[in-house]
């Protein structure tokens, strides 16, 4: 088990020099002149001193050659600093630190929802013997993967706090706050977990394993949860792990939305901005989260199935 | 949740003392204190294509510490008729007909919730493949337990000790340590007996065994069912054995009914029904059963190849090592084949014969060079192949073809039958496309099948259909040597022996070698001309098959002859029928 978790994390480091390599790269090659848009923010009249703009590009070392300022960032972002944000002179890391929490809170709260509407959606819909409530509830997840979550968002907005003021349409303020927006969050996702559990529960549900369960005169509730949901549960497990991405992406939009402070806000600020140092360690910040979630679904696949010996295959083989 | 409503008597009463010794040979009145009674059964399907009739007007009576086999073909609703009375049917079936009574109940009249109370405490079912039956996700124990618990037979705390009883009184052997376990670290034969254990757990009047042991080698089927006998004469009761296989159904039945396309087409006591069928259907399956003494070598008895003329194959020392994941740091190997030769002449067959896991496919691999050997040499027809790479490799492919056991999924589902036929003239570039369709017509005719076959996908063939495909894909481009693994075992009867049939005559016209690879000695004996038992790895006896299976000299070879089904009656039988 050790073995296997220290094999995962050198897999985990890997992907996140990967994503920052990725990142310097096509940041690079993009067009656009941080250091032009920086200078050209204070000033209405666009022309620029030329040599002010070479002390600039010099003070963020971006007249060295390419090779040695990836050196210089990647040794520097090993020991966590990512460099000053180019529009607000901030440090990087403590940005995204400052915005972190508002965004662990949404995307955290939107991926319980999702999980709990999603997968009771796929138990409920194939639970029911009433073939009219399973196509209705069955026909429901793709609808919300279609939908574009802002427009869910609005559609939410509009009617529980601008007609039925439940909920504050915006802010930060509260557990009062984190509903409308994670659920906007949550319905996609959820939509995905519902459709992939659902189906792969369907398929336990024709295994052998369940006419057992059914000869033994267990009851249709004991066979779905006790036998078949266990067995479903892996795939979406797999999802889910996967959809914690889509979060991170889709807090972007969500903060917008509902104007709520985030790593989502950041993000699309450092974005317009052509901030490349905040929008570097923004993608290898989502990417340290991703590998963290994944690195979790996969020690957790285990517990849920003791086929899958992750000790480097010992009893992997029955002889 | 489940309304204790129907425990008419205590789960643990025995039916009846009746003496199995007295087992009638005429039949009074099968109705008299019958488990369980089905009259007048019908079952259908409802498909995209229409109704399909499974079970029509279906009568049967198993009586209690009685076994009653239903034999029959796939297809012939015998496994309908075993899934109706628990009512575990599939979703689209419907049961349009009949009753099943069972003790005061009519089983067809029950609701869901009274038919929990039955399944599991008065009725146990031994499913069919014990490979996927278990949860892979739950402990041995609990899934045995689980049967207690839902039917308030034992708490919470009792229920695992009780397990473990259980377990070993189905003949589990260290049974504290298996309960602890999951299904996959369990063998066959082992979740076999984890399934049976649940089936009794309860003490049920009436146990259904839906081919319980077709996926086990003969020697673990023997075990199991012996031990499946002996709980029915120590508890009294009753089981209703669906079966394919004849031989089983005489050695374990005191009752035998015989199901074909739905219908009961005979019942009756078994030694009356083997010594003296009455229906059609009952002698043609009774003459295509291939039970060691009643089989006739299919092939022509051929004298022994002059010794000098070179064999097409020759095994020299094979070893074949497969790398086992470590344990501890330590590498630890398989030896899957060890240390085996043999020889294989033109227009013979020789035949590997083992359980799983004795090494007879891995050696076969060797042969075709599929795999490469560990150690040994490999020569086909007088040259060193044991390194053969390239161009030498692909000829040797040319030569040596290979019909696999599943004809289900050997053949390409997207390929018409024309295709597929043609396919390894393709790859060895033969001939132009006329001339290809012309030969898979040639072949197509020497499998017995209509040239019409040609435009066909392989779903739209019955089993025998296929396999008859692959042997002619086999043939096309007219090898020395095919191998055959376990080409009839996924038939039916009466399947299987047309198919030895057709291997027997292509034989004889084209002078093919066969190395025939199969778990069933009758089988073997109809074909082959040359029989090597494999076991662990080994060989451990060679000989002519008559002489084999006469006087077997090796212990496992007894054993092995032993354990096949439909052995114990063949001499009432011959003397009977005198």
């Amino acid at each position: 088990m050790r073995r296997y978790a220290i094999k995962r994390l050198a897999q985990a480091v890997g992907v996140l020099w990967a994503a920052y390599t990725v990142s310097f790269l096509v940041l690079d090659f993009l067009p656009g002149d941080p250091v032009t848009a920086m200078a050209s923010a204070g000033m209405d009249s666009g022309t620029v001193d030329p040599a002010q703009l070479a002390a600039l590009r010099h003070e963020y070392g971006f007249d060295k050659p390419i090779l040695v300022q990836y050196a210089d960032y990647l040794g520097r972002a090993v020991r966590g600093d990512f460099g000053d944000s180019v529009s607000t002179g901030r440090p990087v890391s403590s940005t995204l630190a400052d915005a972190l929490p508002q965004t662990l809170q949404l995307t955290g709260a939107a991926l319980l929802l999702a999980v709990l509407l999603g997968g009771g959606l796929a138990v409920v819909a194939t639970y029911t013997s009433r073939r009219w409530l399973r196509q209705l509830l069955l026909s429901l997840p793709p609808l919300g993967v279609s939908v574009p979550t802002f427009w869910v968002g609005l559609l939410l907005v509009e009617s529980f706090s601008f007609r039925l003021h439940w909920f504050p349409a915006f802010g930060n303020d509260g557990l009062r706050g984190l509903v409308l927006p994670a659920l906007t969050l949550a319905i996609p996702t959820g939509a995905q977990v519902a459709q992939v559990l659902a189906k792969s529960l369907l398929t336990a549900l024709d295994q052998a394993y369940v006419e057992t369960a059914r000869a033994k005169g267990a009851g249709r509730w004991r066979v779905h949860l006790r036998h078949a949901l266990r067995n479903a549960s892996l795939p979406a497990l797999t999802v889910v792990g996967l959809l914690v991405g889509q979060l991170i992406a889709g807090s972007v939009v969500v903060e917008t939305v509902f104007s709520r402070d985030g790593l989502g806000r950041v993000t699309a600020a450092a974005v317009t901005a052509q901030d490349i140092p905040l929008v570097q360690g923004v993608v290898v910040f989502g990417a340290l989260i991703f590998v963290l979630t994944n690195l979790l679904v996969d020690l957790v696949y285990p517990l849920l199935d003791p086929r899958i010996v992750v000790a480097s295959g010992r009893k992997a083989v029955a002889v | 949740m489940v309304p204790a409503v129907m425990s008419d008597r205590p789960p643990n009463t025995p039916g009846t003392d009746e003496d199995l010794s007295t087992t009638p040979s005429t039949d009074p009145d099968p109705g008299e204190g019958a488990a369980l009674e089905i009259r007048g059964l019908s079952v259908s399907y409802r498909t995209r294509g229409g109704t399909v009739a499974a079970v029509r007007d279906v009568d049967l009576d198993v009586r209690p510490g009685e076994v009653t086999a239903v034999v029959g073909e796939s297809g012939s609703g015998k496994s309908t008729t075993a899934h109706a009375i628990t009512r575990l049917l599939a979703a689209n079936a419907t049961i349009d007909a009949g009753t099943i009574r069972f003790g005061r109940h009519d089983l067809t009249a029950l609701s869901e919730a009274e038919l929990r109370t039955v399944r599991g405490a008065q009725i146990g079912l031994v499913p069919q493949d014990p490979s996927v039956s278990l949860n892979p996700v739950k402990r041995i124990g609990e899934q045995v337990a689980e049967v207690l618990r839902i039917h308030g037979l034992a708490t919470r705390r009792s229920a695992p000790a009780e397990a473990i009883d259980i377990l070993h009184r189905a003949g589990l052997p260290d049974a504290a340590t298996r309960a602890r376990q999951y299904p996959h670290e369990l063998s066959g034969g082992m979740r076999q007996r984890a399934l049976i254990a649940i089936a009794i757990a309860a003490r049920p009047r009436l146990i259904v065994a839906d081919e319980p042991t077709s996926a086990l080698d003969v020697t673990v089927q023997r075990v199991i069912l012996d031990h499946l006998q002996g709980l029915t004469e120590e508890l009294g009761t009753a089981i209703l054995l669906v079966t394919h296989d004849l031989g089983v159904a005489a050695d374990r039945a005191q009752r035998l009914v015989v199901m074909s396309q739905g219908r009961v087409v005979e019942a009756g006591a078994t030694r009356e029904v083997l010594a003296d069928p009455q229906h059609d259907y009952t002698r043609r399956l009774l003459a295509s059963a291939p039970s060691l003494t009643t089989a006739i070598p299919r092939t022509k008895a051929t004298a022994p190849p002059p010794t000098g003329t070179t064999p097409l194959v020759e095994l020299r020392n094979a070893v074949k090592e497969f790398r086992l994941p470590r344990a501890n740091g330590e590498s630890r190997t398989l030896r899957a084949v060890d240390d085996v030769s043999l020889t294989l002449h033109r227009g013979r067959t020789l035949a590997l014969v083992g359980e799983s896991g004795s090494g007879k496919s891995t050696t076969a691999r060797l042969v075709l060079r599929l795999t490469d050997a560990s150690a040994g040499h490999i020569l086909f027809d007088g040259t060193d192949v044991t390194t053969a790479r390239g161009a030498q490799a692909r000829q040797l492919r040319r030569r040596a073809q290979l019909v696999y056991q599943n004809p289900y999924a050997s053949l390409d589902p997207r390929f018409s039958i024309g295709e597929v036929i043609t396919e390894p003239l393709r790859a060895f570039k033969v001939g132009d496309r006329t001339s290809r369709l012309d030969r898979a017509r040639e072949l197509l005719d020497r499998v017995a099948l209509p040239a019409a076959t040609l435009d066909r996908r392989p779903a739209e063939l019955s089993g025998g259909q296929r396999q008859r495909v692959a042997i002619a894909r086999a043939l096309a481009l007219s090898p020395d040597l095919v191998v055959c693994d376990e080409p009839v075992s996924a038939l039916d009867v009466s399947v299987q022996a047309q198919v030895l049939d057709l291997l027997a005559e292509l034989q004889a016209d084209t002078g093919v070698a066969y190395l025939f690879i199969s778990h069933d000695l009758a089988v073997v004996r109809q074909i082959a001309h040359e029989v090597a038992v494999m076991r662990a790895g080994r060989i451990v006896e060679t000989g002519a098959p008559d002489d084999l299976f006469k006087h077997p000299r090796h212990e496992y070879t007894r054993e092995l002859l032993a354990a096949i089904p439909g052995r114990r009656d063949d001499h009432d039988l011959r003397t009977q029928t005198a």
